[in-house]
């Protein structure tokens, strides 16, 4: 009976011990969550999820403050692969973050047109736009994650959004369309 | 006939397999013959696998059969080369041979006639050329499998620094119902095809060579084992007309009895497999110097009158070659480029002929099937009884009409060689490789957009951080500035702790003048009180009593 508590008592003692030198040599540093989140989200950093860009708001949803249906970029397949994650029932986008776009764009300058004034390379989260004060503007349309956030502080309006035009090297089989009979 | 096919080769066999109507013999009774010069070519500069080609010639350029007008970008990329003399018209998107219908930069050229060749450089000796220079000499030619994947043949001739090649094995196979290509160039050109094999097996140093060609193409079965009766390390091997049994990885099986591992490649397990048409083009860019300019096609189909097979030269419009097999265009009902199983249909009939197009299949309403209805399916597991890579085709199905992009990979969806024998024995006619082949663009997709993803995370990251760092550096400006006016502040300091010491002083002297005072006042009274007869108390103390 005795030997029986002081092997159990030991055994308590070590496997203590052990955990508590595990939780301080392997401690995670930063939040593992919001890591995964964010790494779901699109990193167009356009803010229409109300959060200045995609990590705020894999941190708001990690903290519980936002729901898992406010990114237009990432549309239907971000929600099911958040939902997915976080063990939640997607959800439809919410309305009033905009709407999910079908065609990806990409922000194209009217070159002639630009006065140089840098407005949108300070507005582009990405530094997607090269360029100086009263020299030319031009987008890297590579890296144009085309959020929108140049189109408004562009002063003489030179700024457009294009959709991105499907070529041979990026163009993928369609999903087969087709009625389904009911079998006889 | 050579001692190694007088014994019987033991063969193994694959999984699965169909027999879909041949339809071998209507384009294999004529000869091959030359397509006539078109009057303008176009030649899109990605007819392989990898990066597309760029162009080294401008618009208006003269230019001599042969010559190079798109360079190679890239390790896997290919040269395009001029197929006959003439000037550059255009450079720019034209529609080219290809699922979507659209359109990719091609090279117009518009023929002279002439049909002049620049001067060509023929390997002397190949046998004094290292390997690496052989592969180089291919890889400027042009050279592409022509067996209808289109991958860069002078990467297949690389087997590394320390594999060994033991088996190299030539693909006559032809499986796919209607095409006959590799059939009459066996027929025709066995000579060609084993000098091409003999330059490949110096350049990969392999031991043996198997020549697998199935058991329907007696005729060239027979011309093949003539041409290669006098090399005892090649080996023609019948092999059973089963679908699709011309496939890289199912040739392998049924020749060697190795498995190709999943993800892996045939090189892995000491195999190089080249097809017939290829060895074809090997040989004619050593010892002639000739690039890739031409291949054969077979033009067949129930709206050509006379079907056969074509030397075409590349970019030559497919609509001059239904024409010249005396085609009917309004009854086609449909054009496919390959064969019926793994080909697909284009959108139009003037698209140029690439270096992958081993088939131009004219097909009226009564070659196709009649639409048939889909119907769900029963699980009957007709398709995984059919496959020839043993996959679960219904889960497969299942798994991509949900678009369940994890699960399809589970099921090991990339090992799919699109082989349609699923869809092909399916009796509720799902379009199985349909939704595969969705999925597996939709997987790309997504993988890309992550990549992409990434890389704006990154940029977003370290602007941030850029941000931060010239705020920070602003700030130690300021900080900095405001160190510099230091010395003023000190000043004030000074003073300030001056006039305190001053007003300390004062504040001093007022109280010594006022105990002085007030000391000259006790002892007035105490002189007055010694008088009266008091005590000589200070007169706080007196208060304090009170």
């Amino acid at each position: 009976m005795i030997a029986a508590i002081i092997a159990l008592s030991v055994l308590a003692v070590v496997f203590g011990l052990l955990l508590g030198y595990a939780a301080v040599r392997f401690k995670v540093e930063g939040d593992p969550l919001v890591d995964r989140i964010d790494s779901l989200l699109p990193q167009t950093q356009c803010g229409q999820c109300s959060y200045p860009g995609c990590r705020p708001y894999a941190t708001a949803i990690a903290n519980g403050e936002a729901d898992i249906n406010q990114c237009p970029p990432g549309g239907e397949t971000t929600i099911i692969a958040l939902a997915d994650l976080l063990d939640r029932d997607p959800k439809p986008l919410n309305p009033e973050n905009g709407v999910a776009q079908e065609v990806k764009k990409v922000a194209v300058i009217d070159e002639p047109k630009c006065i140089g004034c840098t407005l949108c390379i300070q507005a582009c989260p990405v530094d997607a736009i090269l360029g100086a004060a009263k020299q030319m503007h031009t987008v890297i349309a590579n890296e144009c994650t085309g959020c929108d956030l140049c189109v408004e502080p562009c002063p003489v309006d030179c700024i457009t959004m294009e959709p991105i035009k499907s070529d041979v090297l990026t163009w993928k089989w369609p999903y087969p369309e087709f009625r389904m009979e009911r079998a006889q | 006939m050579n001692e190694g096919s007088s014994e019987i080769r033991p063969l193994w066999k694959f999984h699965g397999g169909v027999h879909p109507p041949q339809h071998k013999r209507e384009s294999s009774i004529l000869p091959i013959r030359k397509a006539p010069l078109p009057r303008r070519l176009f030649l899109p500069l990605h007819q392989h696998i990898g990066e597309p080609a760029e162009p080294v010639v401008s618009v208006g350029a003269r230019v001599a059969k042969g010559q190079v007008v798109a360079n190679a970008t890239g390790y896997v990329s290919a040269p395009v080369h001029a197929p006959s003399s003439g000037s550059v018209t255009a450079i720019g998107e034209f529609p080219v041979p290809h699922p979507s219908g659209l359109s990719a930069p091609c090279i117009v050229i518009d023929t002279d006639g002439e049909d002049r060749w620049q001067e060509l450089t023929p390997v002397q000796d190949y046998r004094e050329l290292p390997p690496s220079a052989l592969r180089n000499v291919i890889r400027e030619a042009g050279i592409v499998g022509l067996g209808g994947a289109g991958f860069p043949s002078y990467i297949k001739m690389n087997p590394g620094p320390r594999k060994m090649i033991e088996t190299l094995i030539l693909n006559g196979c032809e499986c796919e119902p209607y095409i006959t290509c590799d059939d009459m160039l066996m027929r025709e050109r066995a000579a060609e095809i084993v000098a091409g094999l003999e330059i490949i097996r110096h350049a990969l140093q392999a031991e043996r060579c198997l020549i697998g060609i199935e058991d329907n193409k007696s005729q060239a079965i027979k011309t093949m084992r003539a041409a290669t009766g006098k090399h005892d390390w090649i080996e023609v091997v019948p092999v059973p007309t089963l679908y699709p049994a011309g496939s890289e990885k199912q040739l392998i099986r049924v020749l060697t009895g190795k498995e190709v591992p999943s993800n892996g490649l045939a090189i892995n397990i000491g195999v190089v497999c080249a097809n017939v048409g290829t060895a074809a083009a090997v040989h004619r860019a050593i010892h002639y110097g000739e690039p890739l300019i031409s291949r054969i096609v077979t033009v067949t189909g129930g709206a050509v009158h006379a079907p056969c097979n074509l030397e075409v030269l590349i970019g030559t419009p497919m609509d001059e070659l239904i024409n010249e097999c005396a085609g009917d265009m309004d009854a086609i009902q449909e054009i496919v480029m390959g064969g019926p199983m793994m080909g697909f249909a284009l959108h139009r009939t003037d698209l140029p002929v690439i270096k992958t197009t081993n088939c131009v299949l004219a097909a009226t309403a009564a070659n196709l099937p009649p639409p048939q209805t889909v119907l769900p399916c029963i699980r009957c597991g007709a398709c995984a009884d059919a496959c020839p890579v043993n996959l679960l085709p219904q889960q497969l199905y299942w798994h991509a009409k949900n678009k369940d992009i994890d699960k399809v990979q589970e099921y090991n969806l990339f090992d799919c060689i699109e082989c349609g024998c699923c869809s092909y024995v399916c009796p509720s006619n799902i379009p199985l490789v349909q939704y595969y082949r969705y999925a597996k663009g939709d997987i790309w997709i997504r993988e890309r957009e992550r990549e992409k993803a990434d890389v704006a995370r990154r940029r977003h990251e370290s602007r941030q951080q850029r941000l931060a760092q010239e705020k920070a550096e602003r700030e130690a400006r300021r900080q900095r500035k405001k160190a510099d006016v230091v010395p003023e502040a000190a000043a004030a300091a000074a003073q300030a702790k001056k006039k305190e010491a001053i007003d300390a002083a004062v504040r001093r002297a007022e109280e010594r003048r006022q105990s002085a005072m007030e000391r000259a006042q006790t002892r007035r009274q105490s002189s007055s009180g010694a008088a009266t007869g008091t005590h000589d108390d200070p007169p706080e103390s007196n208060d304090d009593d009170r």
